[in-house]
């Protein structure tokens, strides 16, 4: 049984893959899944301290890649979930430690060693690091912000994923790609300040997998080191669960994508 | 609409025009992806040369790059302005003139 590689991507930084792939990977861990979620963001290590393990990070992925730690010992175990480990970007190789080799020796370890789901979270941009962290993966998770610049950098990183990927080079059949809009205010969309999710859905041709509120959750939840996901009682982390839910083939209408009706004193006094 | 909500100034409602920008820019870069890093620069010297010789915008260029199961098709076409403005012929008028 091989895992299943999912690549977390957008082209544009900041737009939320680390706090993506941080729920991602434990959204699929609550379902029962193995999962492992690897920082490719080598010289800027992040995700460690989304999924509140910085602390007890020793070896790192460029480690195992270069043989001076095994995978075992480089995996971090999750504090709250047993089937759920993490592996760190290094902070201070350059950024030419991964190899394409050294790469898939470590999912294919990965995969020898159980795992359901690898979790790829992706550099910004569309250098070596962006261009690995997609190379071995079956599925994509385009994050997108409804903002002009991630709309046209996430058109971008589709293009890439159909022709610059394993499987578009072996022929085989093409990822399947996700679509995630995040940091959606349905406010500003009802009054036209911001794209709607039909808006990004025509211009780039694809439909969302999962729409994610601009929440406040979410800064608390990376301030805590927890991934927002866990907070069940936030918009975002309900909207995520729905995301891996429907990731894992499950039907879900789209949630908190329209402005909450107003009360009556509300109508007249606006606010 | 609350009535505070006339006492404040309204935001202009920006999104269309983001939409309608990004559709333009996405399928010009869909229709130039894969195609060789050279064409945008081919592109413009082609156009000083064609400037020799005839009043032409940028737009009035257009590369195609196809490319098919083995071979590739690299489409060129100039829109020429309609009537007579040769760059080389004005020129000469203008000399005989003043």
């Amino acid at each position: 049984m091989t895992a299943e590689i999912i690549v977390v991507t957008s082209g544009k930084g900041g737009v939320g893959k680390t706090t993506t792939s941080a729920s991602l990977a434990t959204g699929l861990a609550m379902a029962g899944k193995k999962v492992a979620v690897i920082d490719f963001d080598v010289g800027l290590r992040n995700l460690d301290l989304i999924m509140g393990c910085e602390r007890r990070v020793v070896y790192d992925f460029v480690n195992v890649v270069h043989g001076e730690a095994t995978l075992k010992q480089s995996l971090i175990k999750d504090k709250r979930y047993d089937n759920l480990y993490v592996l760190a970007a290094s902070q201070t190789r350059d950024k030419d430690a991964l190899t394409q080799e050294g790469v898939e020796k470590v999912l294919e370890g990965l995969s020898e060693e159980g795992f359901d789901y690898v979790v790829c979270d992706s550099p910004a941009g569309i250098e070596k690091g962006a261009h690995l962290a997609m190379y071995f993966a079956d599925h994509a998770v385009v994050v997108v912000n409804p903002e002009v610049s991630s709309v046209r950098d996430s058109d971008r990183i589709l293009g890439l994923l159909a022709s610059k990927t394993r499987r578009a080079e072996k022929g085989e059949p093409p990822i399947t790609q996700h679509l995630l809009l995040t940091r959606y205010n349905p406010a500003r969309v009802a009054i036209g300040e911001m794209l709607s999710v039909k808006d990004v859905e025509e211009i780039l041709g694809i439909e969302v997998v999962g729409v994610i509120p601009e929440s406040e959750n979410v800064l608390t939840a990376s301030n805590n080191g927890i991934p927002v996901i866990v907070d069940a009682n936030s918009q975002a982390g309900q909207a995520y669960s729905d995301t891996v839910a429907r990731i894992l083939g499950e039907e879900r209408p789209l949630r908190f994508v329209d402005v909450p009706k107003k009360g009556f004193l509300q109508r007249v006094f606006g606010g | 609409m609350g009535i505070l909500d006339f006492l404040k100034r309204k935001p202009e409602a920006t999104a269309s025009v983001a939409r309608e920008r990004l559709r333009i820019i996405v399928a010009q870069e869909r229709s130039t992806r894969g195609a060789p890093d050279y064409l945008p620069m081919m592109r413009n010297e082609l156009l000083e040369v064609i400037k020799k010789y005839v009043h032409v915008d940028l737009d009035a260029i257009n590369i195609n790059f196809e490319r098919d199961s083995g071979h590739e098709i690299l489409e060129l076409s100039v829109t020429l302005p309609e009537g007579k403005q040769a760059a080389k012929g004005d020129n000469k008028d203008e000399a005989k003139t003043g």
